[in-house]
C-alpha cells in the first residue's frame, strides 16, 4: 500500500505546480456549510435547492462527522426543473415539508445547479404560501464560489437578512456571538465561558443539543437545541456582535451592522490561550464585566500544563491544514507551545488567510510555507520535500500520515474515522488543555513506538 | 391496517405496502422522489461514481465544483491488489468565472496536467450537474485529449439532475463499454448472438463477475470459490480491476451479475454486442451463495463442477457451522428491518435473516423495481411493511410499530436506528469486513449478534409506539 498519492513515488522531491487540477481537496462546497449552520436554529429543517444528490452527500458527510441523524430536504431537481427553473419544485417542497415535517423554519440553501439556472430565491420564496407563524429563510450558496466555510458564513448572513429586526431606540444588553464552523462542544464551551463572564448573549447558530443530542430512545426530528427564531429576530437589538473567526462569522456580523446598526467585533476563533484571552478581554471591554476568578484559574492551569510539557513540543515541525479560522488560531497556539508551523494550508480561497498566517509567523520569527486555495497533494509534496514531525488536520490527513508514517492529530471538519470529537471542545482554556493532551500524546506515543524497550523511559 | 394511522403525504401512501397472504405486492416504485419528502436517495453522478471508482489504475476526474469530488473521495472500501490511483480525488474545481465563460478550457488544462505531471494513461471524466447546464462538450474534449496524448479518456455523462442513481449506473455501464471498445476483440458469430448457445471449448471457462466492488476484499473470496470449481475469472467489474482487464471483458464465456441494480444494463449490452450470456447470482448469504454456484454449474452443464461445488460447500460449511450455530441461538426470534439501495440486496438479506432464525418485519429500498418487490412480497411473512424510497419519518414509525431489533442499512440510517434504541448492521460502503459467501455469512451473523446483544441497549429506555 505504498503509492497512495499520485505518482509521488519515484518523484520524491519534486513539487509540481498545477493551475487547473485539484488533487485531494482541502475543502468542500458551500451548501454543506449552510446546512450545518441551519441545523443551529431550533426546529429548523435545512433545505437544499437543487438535485437530490447534493442533499444526500451533505447529510451523509455530516452524519459521519457527528454520528447523529442529520435530516434535510431537497427540491429534487429533474431535467425539467433545470430547464424551466426550480420554482415549482420549491413550492411543492415547502408545501410537503410544512404538512408532514412541520418545522418552525425552513432554511433554503441553493446549489451550483439552481444558481446557474438563475433561480431568484427572493421572488420564489415571496410567492410561497407560508403557514401562519412559520418562516422560510434562504442563502445563496453556489458551490463554485468559496468553500463550505463561505456557505456557513452565507447562511449566517441569511439568518440576519431574513430575520434580524431592530426596534426603534431599543438596545438590549445582549451580545451576539457568532461561533463559526465549530463543533457543538465548542459552542457549548463558548456559552459556558460567556456565562461565567456574566454576559447575556445570543449565540447563533447554535448546533449544541441538535447534532449532539442525548439518547432518549426516541427519535426527535427537531431536538431541543438551537437558537430560536425569536432570539434571532432580537439580534438586531443587541449591544454588539462578536464574530469568532473572520471567514465563517464576519459576514453575518457586518450584515447585522448594515441592517440594524449593531457594532461588529471580529476576533479569532478562541483556540489557545492568546485567542481565548482576546475573546474574554473583548467581552469585558464591551460589558464592563471583569474576568471571574474561575476563568483565571482555568487559564492558570493551561499555562501550568504548558510549562510542564513545553520540552515535548519545542522545535517540533508541524503541518496544519483545514478550515481557515481554525487553522489561523491553531498556528498561533502551536507557536505558543514552541512548535514550528512549517506548513499552513487551507482549501478555502482567500488572500487574507495567507496574510494573517504570514504575519503570525513573522511575529514569532518562524519561517513556514502558507497557502490558501490549496489542496492536500500540495501539502503532501511539501512534506515529501522536507518532512514534519506531526500533522494537525481533519481525517483526510490520514492518507498523508499513513504514507509518510506521521502522527495525525484530528482537528476540524470532517472527522470521519474517530468518534467523540464533537462532544469535547477545542476552544477556550479547557479546549487548550485538550489540544495539549492530544498533541503531546501523539508525539509521545510515537516516541514510545520508535524507541527500543531498553531505551524507553518510564517517566517522560 | 396500521398504515392508515400513519401521517404521510398522500402521494407517498402508494409507496407503502403491507404483505397480505396470497396477495401480490401493490406498491408504487421507480418514480421520481417528491420534492420536500426527504428521500434517502442520491443522484446520477453518485451512481456512476460508485460503479467506476474501484477501477484501480484510473484517474477519476470530476468536472464540476469541488463538492462532488470531495464527497466521493475514496467513497467505497474497495481494495486493490495493484495500483492505488483510484483512492485520490481529482477535480477541476470549477469557479465562478468558469461557470460564466465555460469550463472546457479548464478541463482541457486539467487533463493535460494529469498526463504531463502524473503520466495518467486512463482517465474518466465525469460531467456533474452544473456542467450539464453550462453545456461543456466533454465528449469533444476527451476525444481531443486522446488524440493529443495517445491515451484513453472516457467521458461519463453524469449530470446529477438527469435521473437518479439508476441512470448513473447506466452512464457507468456506457463508459465501461467505451473502454472495452478501445481494444479489438475477436469477432463473435451472428449465430452465437442469436441463440446464445455458446460452446465452451476451453478447458477452463472464463467468466466475468459483474457488480462486485471488492469491498473489504469480497471479490477475492468469490474468485477463490470460482477457481476451486474450475472457473477462471476473466475480469471483475469493477472491484480490484484495472483498465486492461476491463478491456478484456468481451473475451469471457459467461457474465455473472452480483449487484443487479448497477450491472444488468451492462450485462444486457454485453450480450447483445458480444454474445455473452448472463445470469443474476448473489453471494449474499449461504443460501444464495450455494444456489448461485449450482446455477453457474448448470449453465456449463458440468457434472465435475457440481461435484466440486458440493465438496466446496461442505468444506466451507464445516468451517463456520459451529460459530454460526452459536450466533443463531442468540438471535432466534429477533425481528429485523431492512433499508438498502437495491432490491436484490434486500432479497438476499431477507433470506439471510431467515437463516439466522430471524424474521424481517420491515423492508424497503431506494431503487427497487416491481419485480424485486414481488419477490420480496413472496419471501416475507404476513404483516411485513414494504416501502419504496422511504424517508426517516416512515422508517422511524414502522420500526417502532414493528418493534424491530435491528436495522440493516447505510450511512444515513445508522444514527436513526441508534436513536431509537435499535441495533444496526451496515450493509453498505462503510463496512470493513466482507459480508459475502460463507466467510461473509459468518461475519454477518457475528455482527448482527454483537449489535443486537450489546449491553448498551440495557442503558437505553426504548420508547415504543
Amino acid at each position: 500500500m505504498s503509492n497512495t498519492a499520485v505518482n509521488i513515488k519515484g518523484k520524491k522531491k519534486e513539487i509540481q505546480d498545477r493551475s487547473s487540477l485539484v488533487v485531494n481537496p482541502a475543502k468542500t462546497c458551500q451548501p454543506i456549510g449552510a446546512m450545518y449552520a441551519a441545523l443551529g436554529i431550533n426546529s429548523c429543517l435545512p433545505h437544499s435547492h437543487g438535485s437530490q444528490g447534493c442533499c444526500s452527500y451533505h447529510r451523509m458527510h455530516l452524519t459521519r462527522h457527528f454520528r447523529d441523524p442529520i435530516v434535510a430536504s431537497t427540491s429534487s431537481f429533474t431535467e425539467g426543473a433545470s430547464v424551466f427553473g426550480g420554482k415549482s419544485n420549491l413550492k411543492t417542497a415547502a408545501k410537503n415539508i410544512f404538512r408532514i415535517y412541520d418545522p418552525e423554519v425552513i432554511a433554503v440553501s441553493t446549489t451550483c445547479l439552481s444558481e446557474t439556472i438563475g433561480d431568484d430565491m427572493f421572488s420564489i420564496i415571496s410567492d410561497i404560501d407560508i403557514p401562519e407563524g412559520k418562516t422560510i429563510i434562504y442563502a445563496n450558496t453556489p458551490s463554485y464560489i468559496g468553500s463550505h466555510i463561505t456557505g456557513f458564513a452565507n447562511m449566517v448572513k441569511g439568518m440576519v437578512n431574513c430575520l434580524s429586526e431592530k426596534k426603534e431606540d431599543y438596545v438590549t444588553s445582549d451580545i451576539n456571538i457568532i461561533p463559526g464552523f465549530v463543533n457543538p462542544a465548542d459552542m457549548r464551551e463558548i456559552k459556558r465561558i460567556t456565562k461565567l463572564m456574566k454576559v447575556p448573549y445570543t449565540l447563533f447558530p447554535d448546533t449544541s443539543g441538535v447534532v449532539d443530542s442525548p439518547m432518549t430512545g426516541k427519535y426527535e426530528m427537531y431536538p431541543e437545541g438551537g437558537v430560536t427564531v425569536e432570539e434571532l429576530k432580537n439580534t438586531g437589538n443587541a449591544k454588539a456582535t462578536i464574530a469568532l473567526g473572520s471567514f465563517a462569522s464576519a459576514d453575518g456580523a457586518y450584515e447585522l451592522e448594515k441592517k440594524c446598526d449593531v457594532i461588529p467585533y471580529i476576533l479569532k476563533t478562541p483556540i489557545g490561550v492568546q485567542a481565548t484571552d482576546q475573546y474574554l478581554m473583548q467581552l469585558s471591554k464591551i460589558t464592563g464585566e471583569d474576568v471571574p476568578a474561575s476563568l483565571e484559574i482555568e487559564r492558570g492551569q493551561v499555562v501550568d500544563i504548558m510549562t510542564d510539557t513545553h520540552f515535548h513540543f519545542h522545535g517540533k515541525r508541524v503541518a496544519i491544514f483545514g478550515d481557515p479560522d481554525i487553522v489561523i488560531s491553531m498556528t498561533e497556539f502551536v507557536l505558543s507551545l514552541g512548535m514550528v508551523p512549517a506548513y499552513v494550508l487551507t482549501g478555502t480561497p482567500g488572500k487574507a488567510f495567507e496574510k494573517e498566517v504570514k504575519s503570525i509567523l513573522e511575529t514569532a520569527g518562524v519561517e513556514g510555507k502558507v497557502k490558501a486555495s490549496a489542496d492536500l497533494l500540495t501539502l503532501h509534496e511539501w512534506i515529501k520535500d522536507q518532512p514534519v514531525d506531526i500533522l494537525i488536520g481533519n481525517t483526510y490527513g490520514k492518507y498523508i500520515a499513513k504514507e509518510e508514517d506521521l502522527p495525525l492529530v484530528r482537528v476540524g471538519f470532517p472527522i470521519l474515522d474517530r468518534s467523540v470529537h464533537s462532544y469535547l471542545p477545542i476552544v477556550g482554556y479547557r479546549g487548550a488543555i485538550r489540544l495539549i493532551e492530544m498533541i503531546s500524546n501523539a508525539l509521545l506515543d510515537r516516541q514510545d513506538r520508535d524507541t527500543d524497550l531498553e531505551d524507553m523511559e518510564l517517566v517522560m | 391496517m396500521e398504515i392508515k394511522k400513519f401521517k404521510t403525504l398522500e402521494e407517498r401512501k402508494k409507496s407503502i405496502s403491507l404483505k397480505v397472504e396470497n396477495k401480490q405486492a401493490d406498491i408504487d416504485c421507480h418514480k421520481e422522489s417528491l420534492a420536500g419528502a426527504v428521500s434517502q436517495r442520491a443522484c446520477v453522478y453518485s451512481g456512476a461514481r460508485v460503479v467506476l471508482n474501484p477501477i484501480t489504475d484510473a484517474y477519476h476526474l470530476v468536472h464540476g465544483p469541488i463538492g462532488c469530488a470531495s464527497y466521493t473521495w475514496d467513497i467505497r472500501g474497495s481494495l486493490s491488489s495493484g495500483e492505488e490511483t483510484y483512492r485520490n480525488s481529482f477535480s477541476t474545481d470549477l469557479r465562478e468565472k468558469d461557470i460564466i465563460f465555460g469550463g472546457e478550457e479548464k478541463l482541457d488544462a486539467a487533463i493535460s496536467e494529469l498526463v504531463e505531471k502524473y503520466q495518467a494513461k486512463f482517465i474518466f471524466v465525469y460531467a456533474t450537474c452544473v456542467v450539464g447546464v453550462i453545456g461543456d462538450d466533454i465528449e469533444a474534449i476527451c476525444r481531443k485529449a486522446e488524440e493529443e496524448y495517445n491515451i484513453t479518456v472516457i467521458p461519463v455523462q453524469a449530470a446529477g439532475f438527469a435521473g437518479n442513481k439508476m441512470s448513473g449506473y447506466k452512464a457507468a455501464g456506457q463508459a465501461l463499454l467505451e473502454l472495452m471498445n478501445k481494444k479489438e476483440h475477436e469477432s463473435i458469430s451472428e449465430e452465437i448472438k442469436e441463440n446464445n448457445n455458446i460452446k465452451i471449448s476451453r478447458a477452463t471457462p472464463k467468466i466475468n463477475l459483474l457488480g462486485d466492488f471488492n469491498l473489504a476484499g469480497e471479490m477475492w473470496i468469490i474468485k477463490d470459490y470460482l477457481s476451486k470449481i474450475g472457473l477462471e475469472v476473466n475480469a471483475g467489474l469493477t472491484g480490484d480491476s484495472n483498465c486492461q482487464q476491463i478491456m478484456k471483458v468481451p473475451e469471457a464465456d459467461l457474465n455473472i451479475v452480483q449487484c443487479a441494480g448497477s450491472m444488468v444494463f451492462l450485462a444486457k449490452r454485453l450480450k447483445k454486442k458480444y454474445g455473452i450470456p448472463f445470469m443474476k447470482i448473489s453471494f449474499v448469504g449461504i443460501e444464495d451463495t450455494v444456489s448461485s454456484l449450482y446455477k453457474i454449474a448448470e449453465f456449463f452443464s458440468d457434472y465435475k463442477m457440481q461435484y466440486d461445488i458440493a465438496r466446496l460447500v461442505e468444506e466451507k460449511y464445516r468451517g463456520i457451522s459451529q460459530e454460526l450455530d452459536r450466533c443463531c441461538k442468540n438471535l432466534a426470534g429477533k425481528k429485523a428491518a431492512i433499508y438498502v439501495g437495491g432490491g436484490f440486496k434486500a432479497i438476499s438479506l431477507i433470506k439471510q435473516f431467515k437463516s439466522l432464525g430471524m424474521q424481517t418485519a420491515l423492508v424497503g429500498t431506494q431503487t427497487g423495481n416491481a419485480e424485486d418487490y414481488q419477490t420480496i412480497n413472496e419471501l416475507v411473512d404476513e404483516g411485513t411493511v414494504i416501502l419504496d424510497d422511504a424517508n426517516p419519518n416512515e422508517l422511524e414509525y414502522f420500526m417502532r410499530e414493528k418493534e424491530v431489533d435491528i436495522l440493516a442499512g447505510g450511512v444515513k440510517e445508522r444514527p436513526l436506528a441508534y436513536k431509537l434504541g435499535v441495533a444496526f448492521c451496515d450493509h453498505n460502503h462503510e463496512r470493513k469486513h466482507p459480508l459475502l459467501a460463507f466467510e461473509g455469512a459468518l461475519n454477518f451473523a457475528r455482527e448482527v449478534d454483537q449489535t443486537i446483544n450489546s449491553p448498551v441497549w440495557k442503558y437505553v429506555r426504548r420508547e415504543l409506539l
